[in-house]
């Protein structure tokens, strides 16, 4: 869930009024947010580098809000707001509109046949006339970051580059080309480099190296030019030095290079909806033109609204209340969807704007109206499901069994389902080619190599953590672990295990055995060969510290198979 | 029962007296062991008020094993001075004799004695006084006679220093007569036997008092697990409100059924490696479900990530009936999760999943029903906040107000799941399934009051505490 940062004061002002900690907390959790700290710039330096570090820092009141993770609308400080202001009543949602530059050739930007290697696709808008602050500025910078860590998943999908367009000169080329061709002075950089360069170059910066991945072992890197050669940007990694925006910028063109178009899409409609309110004309955009390949031309940003009808009837009966058509349109013109009653006074007419690439499903379009009218004002019902419980037979029989086991003095273990590939075979003797283990390929620690295939080795690791307490140990696990299995559609299944350890300063094998026995009077099964049950000497009775009577071949219809085993001191 | 012939001393001795006496003052004047009389004590506190005793402590100094060496034979300087004879000894010699060392280097510096170092025959040492007074050895025979109280405080510690005096706490009882005071003593039966009963001696017999102070005798039994003991009373509730038990027995799952099928598209970050633990190896089984978009990828066989995969298999074995039927089902299993481990998350824990699928079923139908579960919790406030979750819509967070904490913290996920999850299944339009989770471990560490999970499950927790854990009654 991502997390967004504002200034307490700057948003108090932007919502028109302030609230106590409290109320803005409830606020909200009606919204679907949640208030998660209220902190400092200074807090946050002096807990993670210690007060001296701190001297001098910020010490404005910050409040940090979990946003839902499909909201990608709510992911700065302009975008809360108005969506809260639109909650409340106290303000429409704007109309976003995409508009032709007023005496000119809209910008463009041209794709080269050579990105189709890397990352084919490229979207770009302008924002004309904007004005910005040091919060603006800032805010524009943060929510790039946000977008980037979330619907562009770390960049690999969508990467951002944001150019003061004042100081290039369209059209503009996106295009690919082996990295040793691509020199230019990266942002915030002195001098020039070679692509192969910037690449051994931020190999130790905290904050790139993390992108390099994605196009390091390509033969080509993307790259945008401007039509006198100026490098605007080298996608996903850096932007140029020449192009990048201050505080002064008037004009910005935004470029999104991409994997995904759909996302790229998304994510260029984000930006410009979120900061078009800061144009001269605000909540215009003004278009560019993308010329691909094969010679098509797109307008961007596409800031498409779509229309959905249904019924009041579908929303009051997925809910479970009796709201007019009316009252209805209004909740979810609340949540930025601009619903109209249609004609037959039933049907509502849904206009889902392009900030809410969320709403996918009439659902989505539900769960809005839910929200509008408060899930705790909802009123809470029981449905009249009538069903007869069943237990799993299994768990059936291992509860009684668990039951009867601490009757009989044993106490119950709970240990984990996944071990290391020692524990299952080399600490017992075994080797792991004979266990039918399933092993996990991306392990963090050697704790979690395989599945187990036994439980004795969790009990033994028991008694080990437990020397210190009086004897004897005796303990007993009923769970399941997880064996190969060909037949099965995920090539392995769980087995329902009873395992009991008896841990003392002289053998006892008799005390285990006699446990054994009881087992097998509570499931009714007899002592004898043939239809009874019987214990031999395992092959591999493995060492002299442990004696094994392992029972194979014991017929029970509930599918339990028994380890029982005794182990010396 | 101690010696009763001691007993019978001590009390009349505690008779003569008019105050009281001290423990270890009887020992001394009857010459037995201290520890004889403090059992004597104790066994006739026993009995009742036969007399009172106070303890008291009080510090003196004895000898050590070296000291009373000293006290008997002389200071080890004396030995050396007494052992030279007129015409000198050998240095060497001197150093064979036990005292020779320490006695050597005190005589030197008392200068009782002379080395001459250039003597024929090597370094030899000769008597320099004819007579000389002892005073190490008065000092100890001082204290030895219990006169430690004539010696300063500074010669006391010299002779700790080294190493012949030591001062001892001796704890003794100041014993006073009690208030059934007497000097004939009754043995106390502590046992009601059949011959008493037979015999009719029981009448006459005093008996000894149950000491209600002391804990019983533990029984020799076994323990259930907290944790599942926590688990049985979930299972129970979901019996008792009719939900039926889904079989979870399968640690191994698609990512099919563990993704795709919820409707988590397939570069959702949960499907990342940093989240899932995906197993290695030849793709033994063959996914029975074509699903056209990287057909691998839903293969990819997994530790499953939480039990709703068994849920979806569980709805589309249900969309497969002839006439749909309406369902309750749940269950409490493993799940598995590839997070940096803490106090609070282990790389499995179980997860509590309740499923209802109906025609008509409403928002307000799946909070009423959460709240009817967290009732039975012990749960009676409850609120809802809207959140996200790729395969519910709505979907909602349970909050419950601790009362501890004074406010709302997060007991559970809930929602609707969404049509592009139940349509492609089969299951009639109009059928709608509600359903919720919650982790198994944390209302268990709130109910045993347990801050690190680490505590609770796996080979190290404490037996301790498993053997000390009381019953689960949640709802109390």
């Amino acid at each position: 869930m991502p997390t967004v940062s504002v200034k307490r004061d700057l948003l108090f002002h932007a919502l028109g009024r302030t609230y106590t900690d409290e109320e803005f907390d409830e606020l909200c959790f009606e919204f679907g947010l949640e208030l998660d700290e209220i902190t400092s710039e200074k807090d946050i330096i002096s807990r993670e580098q210690g007060d001296t570090k701190a001297e001098g820092a910020s010490d404005v009141i910050l409040y940090k809000i979990d946003v839902p993770a499909n909201r990608y609308d709510l992911l700065c400080l302009e975008g809360l707001v108005r969506g809260l202001q639109v909650f409340k009543q106290k303000m429409e949602a704007p109309r976003y509109r995409r508009v032709s530059p007023a005496s000119s050739e809209p910008q463009r930007l041209v794709i080269t046949e050579e990105t189709t290697a890397v990352r084919p696709h490229a979207v770009a808008a302008v924002l004309r006339n904007i004005t910005f602050t040091q919060e603006r500025y800032d805010s524009f910078i943060e929510l790039q970051e946000k977008l980037h860590q979330n619907v562009c998943r770390k960049r690999t999908l969508v990467a951002i580059g944001t150019h003061d367009l004042d100081t290039i000169s369209g059209p503009f080329t996106y295009t690919a080309k082996p990295p040793g061709d691509i020199r230019f002075k990266p942002l915030n950089q002195a001098k020039e480099y070679t692509a192969q360069e910037l690449m051994s170059l931020y190999k130790t910066d905290s904050h790139l190296r993390h992108y390099l991945h994605i196009i390091e072992d390509e033969a080509v890197y993307p790259v945008i030019y401007d039509s006198n050669g100026i490098v605007l940007s080298m996608p996903p990694i850096i932007n140029g030095d020449h192009s990048k925006i201050s505080l002064n910028t008037k004009n910005v063109f935004i470029e999104c290079t991409a994997t995904d178009l759909t996302k790229a899409k998304i994510v260029l409609d984000m930006m410009v909806t979120m900061f078009c309110e800061y144009c001269e004309e605000p909540f215009t955009v003004e278009e560019a033109e993308v010329v691909y390949p094969d010679g098509r031309t797109c307008q961007y940003p596409e800031l498409a609204y779509r229309k959905e009808t249904l019924s009041a009837d579908f929303i009051n009966r997925k809910v479970g209340i009796s709201e007019s058509t009316e009252h209805i349109a209004q909740l979810l013109t609340k949540m930025c969807l601009r619903s109209e009653v249609m004609s037959d006074g039933e049907q509502i007419e849904v206009e889902i704007p392009p900030t809410r690439s969320d709403v996918i499903h009439a659902c989505d379009i539900m769960e809005d109206a839910a929200m509008a009218y408060g899930f705790n004002n909802i009123p809470r019902t029981t449905p009249r499901t009538y069903t007869i419980a069943n237990q799993l037979p299994l768990n059936k029989l291992s509860e009684l069994l668990r039951q009867d086991l601490a009757a009989a003095g044993f106490t119950e273990a709970l240990t984990f389902a996944l071990c290391s590939q020692e524990d299952i075979a080399d600490k017992l003797l075994k080797n792991i080619s004979e266990t039918r283990a399933c092993r996990i390929s991306n392990p963090k620690t050697a704790e979690f190599q395989v599945a187990r295939t036994t439980l004795l080795s969790g009990l033994l690791k028991t008694v080990a953590a437990n020397r210190k307490m009086p004897l004897p140990l005796r303990l007993f696990e009923i769970s399941d672990v997880v064996l190969k299995d060909e037949s099965k559609d995920v090539g392995a299944r769980n087995n329902r295990r009873l395992c009991a350890v008896y841990y003392n300063k002289s053998p006892g094998f008799e005390v285990i055995h006699g446990l054994m026995d009881r087992v097998m009077q509570l499931l009714e099964i007899k002592p004898g060969q043939g239809n009874g049950y019987h214990i031999q000497a395992a092959d591999g009775c493995v060492s002299p510290v442990t004696i094994c009577g392992e029972m194979d071949g014991l017929k029970d219809h509930r599918g339990m198979k028994r380890e029982c085993r005794g182990v010396e001191d | 029962m101690a010696d009763t012939g001691l007993v019978e001393t001590l009390l009349r001795r505690v008779e003569k007296v008019d105050g009281g006496l001290d423990s270890q003052d009887v020992a001394t004047s009857l010459g037995v062991d201290h520890q004889a009389i403090v059992g004597a004590v104790k066994s006739l506190l026993a009995l009742g008020d036969v007399i009172s005793a106070d303890q008291r402590s009080s510090k003196h100094w004895e000898l050590t094993g070296e000291g009373c060496e000293i006290a008997e034979q002389g200071s080890h300087e004396a030995r050396v001075v007494s052992s030279i004879p007129e015409e000198g000894m050998p240095q060497s010699q001197l150093m064979k004799l036990a005292f020779g060392k320490v006695g050597f280097s005190k005589a030197m510096s008392n200068k009782w004695i002379r080395l001459d170092k250039g003597h024929e025959g090597g370094p030899r040492i000769f008597k320099t006084v004819e007579h000389l007074e002892d005073l190490v050895r008065d000092k100890l025979l001082l204290v030895q006679k219990g006169q430690a109280s004539q010696l300063e405080e500074k010669e006391k510690n010299e002779l700790k220093k080294r190493k012949l005096l030591s001062e001892v706490t001796v704890k003794s009882y100041w014993i006073t007569k009690g208030s059934c005071f007497s000097t004939t003593i009754t043995k106390q039966e502590t046992e009601l036997t059949p011959e008493m009963i037979a015999s009719g001696s029981w009448k006459e017999k005093k008996f000894k008092p149950y000491n209600f102070e002391a804990l019983g005798v533990a029984p020799d039994c076994g323990h259930l697990h907290p944790l599942m003991k926590v688990r049985t009373q979930f299972r129970q509730i979901f019996l008792e409100m009719g939900f039926t038990e889904m079989p979870t027995n399968n640690f191994i799952e698609s990512s099919f059924w563990n993704f795709d099928s919820l409707f988590q598209p397939q570069q959702h970050p949960a499907r990342d490696q940093h989240d899932t633990f995906f197993l290695s190896g030849e793709q033994l089984g063959v996914s029975v479900y074509k699903y056209d978009w990287k057909i691998e990828e839903a293969q990819k066989n997994i530790l499953r990530t939480h039990t709703t995969a068994v849920s979806a298999r569980m709805l589309y074995k249900l969309a497969q009936q002839e006439k749909f039927t309406p369902v309750k089902y749940f269950s409490i299993d493993r799940v598995f999760r590839n997070e940096t481990l803490d106090a609070t998350h282990l790389a499995e824990f179980h997860q509590i999943e309740g499923v209802v699928a109906d025609y008509g079923l409403t928002l307000g139908d799946l909070m009423g029903i959460l709240h009817q579960f967290f009732n039975k919790l012990g749960i009676t406030k409850l609120r809802f906040k809207p959140a996200y979750n790729p395969y519910t819509e709505p979907s909602m967070e349970v909050f419950s107000y601790h009362e501890g904490l004074k406010k709302w913290v997060e007991v559970g996920n809930s929602g609707m799941f969404r049509p592009e999850m139940l349509l492609p299944m089969g299951l009639p339009e109009g059928v709608t399934v509600i359903a919720w989770g919650l982790s198994l471990e944390r209302p268990t560490m709130i109910k045993y009051g347990i801050n690190n999970i680490r505590e609770l499950v796996g080979h190290k927790v404490n037996l301790q505490m498993v053997y000390d854990s009381p019953v689960c009654r949640l709802d109390s």
